[in-house]
């Protein structure tokens, strides 16, 4: 178990900056997920912790330690790879002696090892077979058993579950948290899924652009996003966001109608423009009379409830309902927009006012 | 009828195609076998046959009881193997280079290696003579191997490249995760994966060292250190062609050759890293 601390890292192939300036403490036995879009730097920074590739500038430490030129085998940590990368001349039983064979443990001790760690994973009956007789998720699970043999310092996951289907994806995702659980060791989880992110990570670190956005736990990130990226990023259906004007006195008011009213925030002028950020599962149906007069465009039903694509004036909104009313395309409904709803970002830097 | 017509007749055709290639492709070997088979007697005596009317080993017999062959065929073996090693050892290394490293310069050594492979090798064979003679290099098998070394290895060095670039980079850096240094890695991990490549660049080498000709010829003049292919050669004389015995020593020259290939086919064929990444 470590804890890792970087530094203001930096990376630059030579195109151009890939990482500016991270800083970010990783705590002991703590499950991180750095989440981000494709290309926003977070493989690259999970390489770097590594040692796969290095920093530009600034400084990894681990436990403590400068690591910036300590090698990857030095490190004492283990990386599961988004294509597993299994030995594929090797059995699974040979592909999860590898580290131990390097670090030239006694036979004994490393079969002991290895088969604690295929009975958890329930690999016990594929340890001979090799890796092309495997289904994914069984390669999945070996590249886990792979690490975890190792009882490393760290674990680093890049992208693990993308190449499976949907449900053993869902199947990993319990089962590397469960194991998590039980080793306790410190986690470091790049995912472009905010899915995974949610669902498995103490901490997210949120990327975009070569630098963090947000760090936060899923819930903060979820109910406070720093900023546009954050708030659009986090969410199924994902958070709507509308061109609002902020009145006087805190009315929030879309083509011509005040949807809610908030505290004023300070700093802004009466009449200014601002981004409106609604989550679909804040917002409530009621009557026409009642609420905002939207129009429904498209109803999509999900089993759980349905979300419904409206239209207010000529901006567009999703609302996600539960209760069992049936919505019909061109209908006209009303909205009703909680008071501790409506987030604020300022349209031109995308930071969260309120 | 007409469904199953339709059907079975591209099968035919590509059958037929397929048949068409190989008897063309394998015509001039059979030639040579018959040749090497047909009594003396008989070589002109039938006219142009498929197959002669009697065969005799009295060729293979004379070649391998009268002639210098078995000589040259043990040189060229020693040429071919020490040049297949030498040169598939330092494409290697070239090409997991070239496939894993960025380095200063390397447009430049990739461009040179390019280079070397572009011009006919005839004009060159007078300066690498005087470069050799002081060294003491003409005249003998050692002069050979560095020579075909240096000339197969730029292509050997692609080859190999490309069977480095195939295997996944992950791989490696997996193993460096797990405790491997680079070369560690090198040759516990990619090593194996590529002996598919190893064996076809092995035998690409070894059979372009057995099968050359000009420069044993123009380097070495003493029969002692003579390969086959310039050995052939003195089959031919100023008033005749032995063509019984020509034919017999080009099979037995065949023999190496095939034998390695049926070696190493194991692993020209076997797709090793099926199964290394993705499902």
């Amino acid at each position: 178990m470590a804890t890792i601390t970087l530094s203001r890292v930096s990376k630059d192939y030579g195109g151009g900056p890939v990482l500016r300036g991270i800083d970010l403490e990783i705590r002991e036995g703590e499950f991180v997920a750095l989440m981000g879009p494709s290309g926003c730097g977070k493989s690259t920074l999970l390489r770097l912790i590594a040692g796969l590739e290095e920093p530009s500038g600034g400084q990894i430490h681990i436990d403590g330690r400068l690591v910036n030129d300590v090698a990857p085998k030095d490190r004492d940590l283990a990386m599961v790879f988004q294509s597993y990368a299994l030995y594929p001349h090797m059995t699974v039983r040979e592909n999860m002696s590898f580290a131990l064979k390097q670090r030239r443990l006694p036979p004994a001790e490393i079969t002991q090892a290895v088969e604690a760690a295929a009975v958890k994973l329930g690999l016990t009956n594929l340890l001979e077979r090799k890796p092309k007789a495997l289904s994914g998720g069984q390669r999945q699970r070996v590249a886990m058993g792979r690490a975890i043999v190792r009882n490393p310092k760290a674990f680093l996951f890049d992208e693990p579950l993308s190449n499976l289907d949907a449900r053993l994806r869902e199947q990993m995702r319990y089962e590397i948290r469960k194991l998590h659980r039980e080793l306790g060791a410190t986690s470091v989880y790049v995912t472009h899924d905010q899915v995974e992110a949610m669902t498995m990570a103490d901490r997210i670190v949120a990327l975009n652009d070569g630098a963090i956005q947000q760090v936060g736990s899923p819930q903060d990130l979820y109910d406070t996003p720093a900023n546009l990226f954050v708030a659009g990023f986090l969410g199924s259906p994902p958070m709507n966001f509308l061109d609002a004007t902020l009145a006087a006195d805190g009315a929030l008011v879309v083509e011509g109608q005040t949807l809610a009213r908030v505290p004023p925030p300070a700093g802004l002028a009466p009449g200014a423009t601002v981004t409106l950020g609604l989550r679909p599962e804040r917002l409530a149906l009621a009557d026409p009379a009642e609420g905002v007069a939207a129009r429904v465009d498209v109803v999509e039903t999900t089993g759980t409830g349905q979300v419904a694509h409206l239209a207010i004036g000529a901006q567009r909104l999703k609302l996600f309902t539960m209760d069992g009313r049936r919505l019909a395309p061109g209908e006209v409904v009303g909205m009703v927009v909680p008071p501790d709803a409506p987030l604020l970002f300022d349209p031109g830097t995308g930071t969260r006012i309120a | 009828m007409n469904k199953t017509f339709a059907r079975v007749l591209p099968r035919v055709l590509h059958a037929l195609a397929l048949a068409a290639f190989v008897a063309f492709a394998l015509f001039p070997l059979f030639w040579l076998l018959k040749v090497s088979l047909t009594p003396d007697d008989l070589m002109y005596g039938e006219g142009v046959r498929l197959w002669p009317s009697r065969v005799t080993l009295d060729h293979y017999g004379a070649v391998l009881r009268h002639s210098q062959f078995p000589l040259f065929f043990r040189n060229s073996l020693i040429v071919s193997a020490a040049t297949g090693l030498l040169a598939t050892a330092a494409a290697s290394a070239a090409g997991y280079a070239f496939s894993r490293f960025r380095f200063r310069g390397k447009a430049w050594v990739v461009g040179v290696m390019l280079i070397s492979q572009m011009f006919p090798l005839i004009i060159i064979v007078a300066p690498i003579f005087r470069l050799l003679a002081p060294l003491g290099l003409t005249n003998s098998l050692t002069g050979l191997v560095v020579v075909y070394t240096a000339f197969n290895t730029p292509f050997a060095a692609f080859l190999m490249q490309s069977f480095f670039e195939a295997i996944p980079k992950d791989l490696e850096e997996a193993a460096m995760m797990d405790g491997a240094t680079r070369f560690q890695a090198l040759r516990h991990v990619i090593l194996p994966l590529t002996l598919p490549g190893l064996a076809a660049t092995g035998g690409f080498v070894f059979t372009a060292a057995w099968s050359e000709l000009l420069f044993s010829l123009m380097l070495n003049s003493s029969a002692a250190v003579s390969t086959f292919p310039a050995g052939l050669l003195g089959f031919v004389s100023k008033f005749s062609v032995d063509f019984g015995q020509m034919m017999a020593a080009g099979v037995l020259a065949l023999l190496p050759v095939g034998a390695f290939f049926l070696l190493i086919q194991r692993y020209l064929v076997q797709g090793l890293t099926a199964g290394a990444v993705k499902g």
